[in-house]
């Protein structure tokens, strides 16, 4: 037996990722295991098992990082029966467990990026203000509270360049100044955590993860602007990171962090949570202030703009947590070093939620003016399955699509806008051969048509009216001058809506049309799709000769639409067939197969 | 009113009592609610019932029916206590505050309460917004002045206002809500037994002269006539022999309609003149159908003293003629032409002769209404009344102590009933309840009664009961509800089936006539009793 | 900005002086220069929904909404351009296409804003295909029609009931195309039946019952005058059809009310041509109302009060007037009793 390590620190990543995948379960078995060992009583502090905040690599979760004597080890993929032999043969025996490291992929989707607001989440224990104490925590606010005057801190972010991080990429400074300089002693800042987009879940894993940064940036907002409350508007279906939060501002409370004359400093600071219902309208700053107030989440026009005249009509700040959460980063690393990265016009890093067809999906911060390249085929690990690559979608259900011509595209807010996309929350979906773009297109604008809170009638009846051309299309019923419609009431609705999410509805289609016309043509006029994923353009064919009358297909089909069955041919009917595919996977001789309609038409 | 109905939207606290504002006045609430709502400004609700108004107010007092002399003098006495009577304007604009002063100093904040059951931090903190708030503006109506102290009452709503400088200021004022399209120009057309037009005495010898020279009449009488009330009285005396009602319904709308009764029977020769064969008219003699407002020009003066033109719609229904033009060939018949020719003549001569209205012609309000007074041609009409001094001078101070209410309850007749408007009718029926929607919206009478004591008598809500008083009884569905305190019953006065006015007391304040219809006592009965069957 | 301030902006090139507390569409109004609106009415807040009153400014990369843009020194506006023209077209069109194209049946035609605008942008053909909103018609109450597959989801009437009335018996509920005006969860109409929803509404969704049908807009001769009812004394305007008052509608520049009315001055007015309305004088005889004429009618009452008054005085005679008839049928009736009778014992019930 080998001499037992003097410290053993295990972390285990429990964001909801973490715990989905069974963090909590593995997180258990290590405490089991080192109790039962008697290492947690021998070594005592010195042996401890936490949990941490989202690690970004999702797709290998449960991830845990073995730190012994200070020797980091990180496994991925670990279940709960794994821990005893992790324990025996790494923890007691001093060999890790080969088999089970990380491998070179977990290594590819660190090295591309570049974390500041993410550099302590996955790393420090979120439901301990010690931990985050331990890496600086907290030191930003007093910097700020003991050495700056607001204004100071104003130009501090301006001059870091840091932009809204939300979407628009509005100057965070900028913003702050016109509400610092907004009459009115009662003002508020407000964290917009309604983070709605599909797939995406940016800020969730930074209130997860480190929820004491974001507390700590909106109290340097707060100082900045001089208000005296702040709320998170953060959607119930994020309740692990509602808890984390509140159990945060607890400490923070208890720690004098936050409430009456913070630090002894002259200034009093809180926040309270304000739990969204889901209405992604509700990420838009007037609906948000709507929703707070007690109102129908529904944006109003601006001016007048939040900063004049916001929450209960007081000068209001909003910014996203991302945003808040590079705040203290910023104050204790300088404005200097925060604008040296990233691009020209776009300072920092994004943190961005790369999901879709590619090999490595996960969180991932990236610095500013990145290729998209490198994205995808670096941190990504390019496509799954070495199929091609076909577009990448960013900016949410109201981004645009960049095709692979396109590639080499910086991600920054300008260059984005320029190829039709938009930087958006950090959504950033791959999408492959298999991939529709119509189907694409018909999904997002399905999502925002659901979503439009219904008052300005381009958002409310224009994106319903393009949604049901998409539907006509992918179903085979395109016509002749549909595109020129679309494309034609897509900037209609752009110029003429309301509020953010009917300017940025049709995004997904014109940028579509714009990069993927043929496949459009496909649709309308061969009436076929491409990839093969719009149900009402093909169907299942039961290949005669390779049929060997097992009957498996008959058996699994859900609706019954396979007749046939031991020693009797297959046959499927059309009319009950709903395309799910189950057959042509399960069939063992590959003799289903899926046929354009307009194939079978023309025979 | 003191003041206008646009000036309220900008006050700083209202103060509202006895006046069912968002129902019997919904267009004025309107702007209560919105100064409320968007402006910032306090609202002070007096009343034993929880009204709409008291979802608005910032604070509601619901004092015991008939305790509002002792209500307000409580709110001086505590106003003065801290301080926060306007002193200046006492000192300039009022007198005789001492001898108010000597009334009010035994009601402090736990004397007041145990008269009107108001804790006395409510008290205390109503006093404290209408005294401290700058424009503040007063609101009352028949939940006063329906008492044996009306008038006392009213004098005392004056004081407070008064007292807080809240009198002479746009936006501030002593208003008075008046419950019919046209009740303030019928008081100004001398349509009183004391008063020529434009509140001119009968009993002054000018004032007859003058009359009798415009009038070209010798036969004036010099002393004053008699009351509503005193008329029913003589007819039941037998002294008043013959009666001219002209769109009215005394029998549904004044107390004690037993009473009324009798006296209508009793008289020799009963003439009505209506648009419907109302209760009364069905009493008459002779019934002479009347033209309605759309069938007729005219004007109508509002409750802020808006002289408003009435233009004619339609041609009268029928046979019916309008009003003035039956009284005009009555008269003829009568030996006293009156030859106008139309309606603006009359208003000209209505003009010569009554100085409020001297500047008010129908040419002049065609496209806007104006408000008196108006004295010549040229004025421009007036918003608020008692601008830099009063009418007679000085403000007078009148000392006013609470005195009970004629009838309360006792052990034959446990309950306290109060009546009221509704939103949906209007006055005794004769019209609202013939509007399908407004009969659909509230198709019966109702008597409101608390949980605690339908639980006693074992009343279940929607239960027909029998209600009676010592003057008559009838028999009404029950509306369970919180909205009356307990031991208090409410009831509308609008539904001739179920008619409160059968039940209240015809008990009249001595300075005005007006008889108590907001208190009086009854017991409540089970319809049927319930039978055990064998 | 002090709301006294003066600014100076241009719209379509032409000077307009605008108060600081101007949006641009009130500015343009009152230079009579003609914005196209739905969602907009002077006595309620800016909404800024329907999106047909954008306009373009200098410097403004993206056309904003007249009637919700505040003006500042200096602006420049152009109410009309291709483009400005084409958005306000698509926009009428998107509305068209989910409406019922049922205007000849419509109570609002000939007064429906959306119309108006249909027409103003020529709209005869529409092309957008698809689904059509089917909303039950919700007349579960005694006065108010709600026809919602013809709204326009413009608001007016949810802030109406809330920034006027200061009820909210109504508001917005679903969301995108689903979205839609209802009551809380559904329920029946909670509401104090004013109708000042009716007047908002600038189409036919929300109709009086009991006009229905009654009378187009230019068959009805129309009236200002004053309510019968409380002591408010607003203003109304009657609408009459062949002697028929058919419908009450608000009166525009104002009154005491401000185009305010109640549910008894909005809808109180059946009872004019009631079948119950005396249509002829009416003399007792034995104790039954037999008809008569005036002449033979007035005779008898004159001759009634001139027997009394001789026989027991002027003032055995007693005489109530009303506060329900006007100023100078009072004046003439007190004038009538105190000199043809003799007595000043008349009075009216001012106390009740």
């Amino acid at each position: 037996m080998n001499s037992r390590p003097k410290s053993i620190s295990i972390s285990v990543c429990m964001g909801t990722g973490g715990i989905a995948a069974g963090g909590a379960e593995v997180m258990e078995a290590f405490e089991e295991a080192l109790a039962h060992l008697g290492l947690a009583a021998e070594l005592r502090e010195k042996c401890t098992a936490h949990k941490v905040g989202c690690r970004g690599f999702c797709a290998r979760d449960v991830l845990v990082d073995v730190v012994l004597d200070g020797q980091r080890t990180t496994y991925e993929c670990v279940q709960a029966d794994m821990v005893p032999r992790l324990v025996e043969e790494h923890i007691v025996g001093g060999v890790p467990v080969e088999q089970w490291l990380a491998g070179p992929d977990y290594e590819a989707f660190h090295a591309g990026q570049t974390k500041v607001v993410l550099s302590d989440c996955g790393s420090i224990d979120p439901e301990e203000i010690d931990a985050y104490l331990a890496v600086d925590g907290y030191t930003a606010i007093q910097k700020v509270l003991g050495e700056m005057l607001p204004e100071e801190v104003i130009t501090k972010i301006k001059d870091s360049g840091l932009r809204g991080r939300g979407g628009a990429g509005f100057p965070t400074g900028l913003k702050w100044s016109f509400a610092a300089m907004a009459k009115g002693n009662e003002k508020y800042i407000i964290c917009n955590a309604d983070e709605g987009d599909p797939g995406a879940f940016m800020d969730r894993s930074i209130v997860e993860g480190n929820p004491h940064a974001l507390i700590e940036g909106m109290s340097i907002a707060g100082y900045a602007i001089g208000a005296n409350l702040g709320y998170v508007y953060i959607r119930a279906e994020y309740p692990l990171a509602v808890q984390r939060l509140a159990h945060a501002i607890e400490q923070a409370r208890a720690r004098e962090f936050l409430g009456k004359n913070i630090r002894n400093a002259g200034f009093d600071f809180d926040i309270q949570i304000k739990q969204g219902a889901g209405a992604f309208v509700c990420g838009e700053e007037t609906a948000l202030i709507a929703s707070i107030e007690g109102g129908r989440g529904m944006p109003r026009p601006k001016p007048p703009f939040p900063a004049h005249r916001g929450l209960w009509g007081k000068p209001t700040i909003i910014n996203n947590v991302e945003t808040l959460a590079n705040l203290p980063y910023i104050i204790r690393k300088g404005s200097e070093w925060f604008a040296s990265l990233g691009s020209e016009k776009s300072k920092g890093t994004k943190v961005f939620a790369l999901t879709g067809k590619v090999c490595n999906t996960g969180l991932i911060e990236v610095p500013m003016g990145i290729a998209l390249k490198e994205i995808i085929y670096g941190i990504g690990g390019g496509i799954e399955g070495g199929r091609q690559f076909k577009a990448v979608q960013t900016g949410g259900p109201s981004g645009g699509c960049i095709p692979a011509e396109l590639l080499d595209t910086p991600v920054d807010y300008e260059s984005l806008a320029q190829v039709g996309a938009i930087m958006g929350s950090g959504g950033m979906v791959v999408m492959d051969e298999d991939n529709c773009m119509v189907e694409m297109a018909r999904y997002f604008l399905h999502f925002t048509q659901e979503e439009s809170c219904g008052k300005c009638v381009p958002c409310r009846v224009g994106t319903k009216r393009m949604l049901e051309i998409l539907e006509r299309i992918v179903a085979g019923q395109g016509e002749a001058g549909d595109l020129e419609l679309l494309l034609d009431l897509g900037e209609d609705i752009k110029a003429a809506s309301l509020c953010g999410l009917g300017q940025t509805a049709p995004n997904p289609v014109i940028s579509t049309i714009r990069y993927f016309r043929d496949e459009y043509d496909a649709h309308i006029v061969h009436k076929r799709c491409p990839a093969g994923v719009c149900k009402a353009l093909f169907e299942y064919q039961v290949v005669e000769p390779l049929c060997k009358l097992c009957g498996l297909c008959v058996r699994k089909c859900p609706v019954g639409a396979i007749e046939g069955g031991k020693k009797k041919l297959a046959k499927i009917k059309d009319r009950k067939c709903v395309k799910c595919g189950i057959c042509i996977e399960v069939c063992p001789f590959d003799a289903i197969t899926q046929i354009d309609i307009h194939e079978t038409a023309e025979v | 009113m003191t003041n206008s109905i646009a000036e309220f939207e900008h006050s700083d606290a209202y103060f509202v009592i006895g006046s069912n504002t968002t129902e019997a006045h919904p267009i004025i609430a309107l702007r209560l609610k919105r100064g409320v709502r968007f402006n910032g400004a306090k609202l002070v609700v007096a009343d034993p019932r929880e009204i709409p108004l008291t979802r608005y107010a910032t604070l509601w007092l619901r004092h015991k029916p008939g305790s509002d002399a002792a209500l307000l003098n409580g709110l001086m006495h505590v106003i003065l206590k801290e301080g926060l009577e306007d002193n200046k304007f006492i000192k300039e604009r009022t007198e005789n505050l001492d001898a108010l002063k000597k009334v009010l100093k035994k009601y402090t904040p736990a004397f007041t309460e145990k008269i009107t059951g108001v804790p006395k931090e409510k008290l205390i903190e109503a006093a404290r917004i209408i005294g401290a708030e700058d424009k503040v503006a007063f609101f009352y109506a028949m939940g006063i002045t329906q008492h044996i102290v009306g008038t006392e009452n009213v004098m005392s709503v004056a004081n407070l206002a008064m007292l807080t400088g809240n009198v002479g200021r746009p936006s501030t004022g002593v208003n008075p809500l008046r419950g019919q399209s046209n009740v303030q120009g019928a008081c100004d057309m001398g349509g009183l037994y004391n008063f020529y037009p434009g509140y001119q005495k009968v009993d002054v010898e000018a004032n007859w002269e003058k009359f009798s020279k415009a009038w070209a009449c010798e036969t004036l009488s010099r002393k004053p006539g008699l009351s509503a009330t005193a008329m029913v009285d003589a007819a039941v005396a037998g002294k008043l022999k013959a009666l001219y009602v002209m769109g009215e319904n005394p029998l549904l709308s004044d107390p004690d309609i037993g009473h009324t009764e009798k006296a209508f029977e009793n008289l020799d020769f009963l003439v009505v003149q209506d648009i419907f064969m109302t209760e009364t008219a069905a009493m008459a003699d002779v019934v002479l159908p009347a033209a309605s407002f759309v069938e007729k020009d005219g004007t109508f003066t509002n409750t802020e003293r808006r002289v408003q033109l009435l233009r004619k719609v339609n041609e009268p229904v029928g046979e019916s003629r309008v009003d003035w033009e039956i009284i005009a060939d009555l008269s003829a018949r009568m030996g006293r032409p009156m030859p106008y020719r139309d309606t603006s003549e009359i208003m000209d001569e209505i003009a010569s002769v009554t100085p409020l209205y001297g500047g008010i012609s129908h040419k002049r309000i065609e496209k806007e209404g104006l408000q008196w007074p108006c004295p010549d041609p040229k004025h421009p009409g007036t918003p608020y009344l008692h601008k830099g001094q009063f009418t007679r001078g000085k403000g007078h101070f009148v000392p006013v102590d609470y005195h009970p209410p004629a009838e309360l309850p006792d052990k034959g007749y446990p309950f306290l009933l109060t009546t009221g408007r509704m939103l949906s009718h209007y006055h005794t029926g004769t019209m609202t309840r013939r509007v399908e929607g407004l009969n659909e919206i509230c198709p019966e009478g109702f008597m409101e009664i608390h949980p605690s004591d339908a639980r006693k008598l074992k009343i279940t809500d929607g239960e027909e009961v029998r209600v009676a008083s010592r003057r008559g009884e009838i028999t009404v569905k029950s509306k369970v509800t919180r909205k009356v305190p307990p031991q208090v019953v409410y009831m509308n006065f609008h539904f001739a089936e179920s008619a409160a006015n059968r039940l209240t007391i015809a008990a009249l304040d001595p300075l005005s006539g007006i008889a108590e219809a907001k208190v009086c006592a009854v017991k409540i009965e089970k319809l049927k009793p319930r039978k055990v069957r064998v | 900005m002090e709301a006294g301030r003066v600014f100076k902006i241009t719209i379509n090139g032409q000077a307009v002086e605008a108060r600081a507390d101007d949006t641009i569409l009130k500015a343009a109004q009152r230079e009579g220069i003609h914005i196209p609106t739905l969602c907009y009415h002077r006595q309620l807040s800016p909404y800024g929904g329907c999106r047909v009153c954008v306009v373009s400014v200098e410097g403004i990369p993206r056309l904003v909404a007249s009637c919700t843009m505040p003006v500042t020194d200096g602006m420049q506006v152009r109410t009309d351009s291709e483009q400005i023209r084409k958005i306000r077209s698509t926009v009428v069109e998107l509305i068209l296409s989910n409406h019922p194209k049922d205007c000849m049946v419509c109570e609002q035609s000939g007064r429906c804003e959306l119309q108006d605008l249909a027409y103003e942008f020529g709209l005869s053909h529409i092309r957008f295909k698809g689904e059509v909103s089917v909303h039950e018609i919700e007349n579960q109450n005694p006065v108010l029609e709600r026809d919602y597959n013809k709204c326009i989801l413009c608001g007016r009437c949810v802030r109406m009931c809330d920034e006027i009335q200061g009820v909210g018996a109504v508001d917005f509920s679903k969301r995108g195309f689903r979205a839609k005006i209802a009551t809380a969860y559904d329920g029946v109409l909670d509401c104090e039946f004013c109708g000042n929803c009716i007047g908002a509404c600038p189409v036919g969704a929300l109709t009086g019952k009991p006009s229905r049908f009654k009378g187009r807009p230019w068959e009805v001769r129309k009236v200002k005058t004053v309510c019968n009812y409380c002591g408010c004394g607003c203003s109304i305007m009657v609408n009459v059809k062949g002697g028929e008052v058919v419908r009450v509608t608000p009166v525009e520049d104002g009154g005491i009310n401000e185009g305010m009315l109640c549910v008894k001055g909005k809808f109180g007015f059946e009872y004019i041509n009631h079948e119950d309305r005396l249509k002829t004088p009416l003399v007792k005889k034995n104790g039954a109302f037999v008809e008569a004429s005036w002449d033979e009618a007035l005779d008898v009452v004159a001759a009634n009060l001139g027997r009394i008054k001789k026989k027991y005085g002027s003032d055995s005679i007693g005489g109530l007037c009303s506060a329900k008839c006007s100023s100078e049928d009072n004046y003439l009736f007190q004038k009538f009793m105190r000199t043809a009778i003799g007595t000043n014992s008349v009075d009216h019930c001012a106390r009740y």
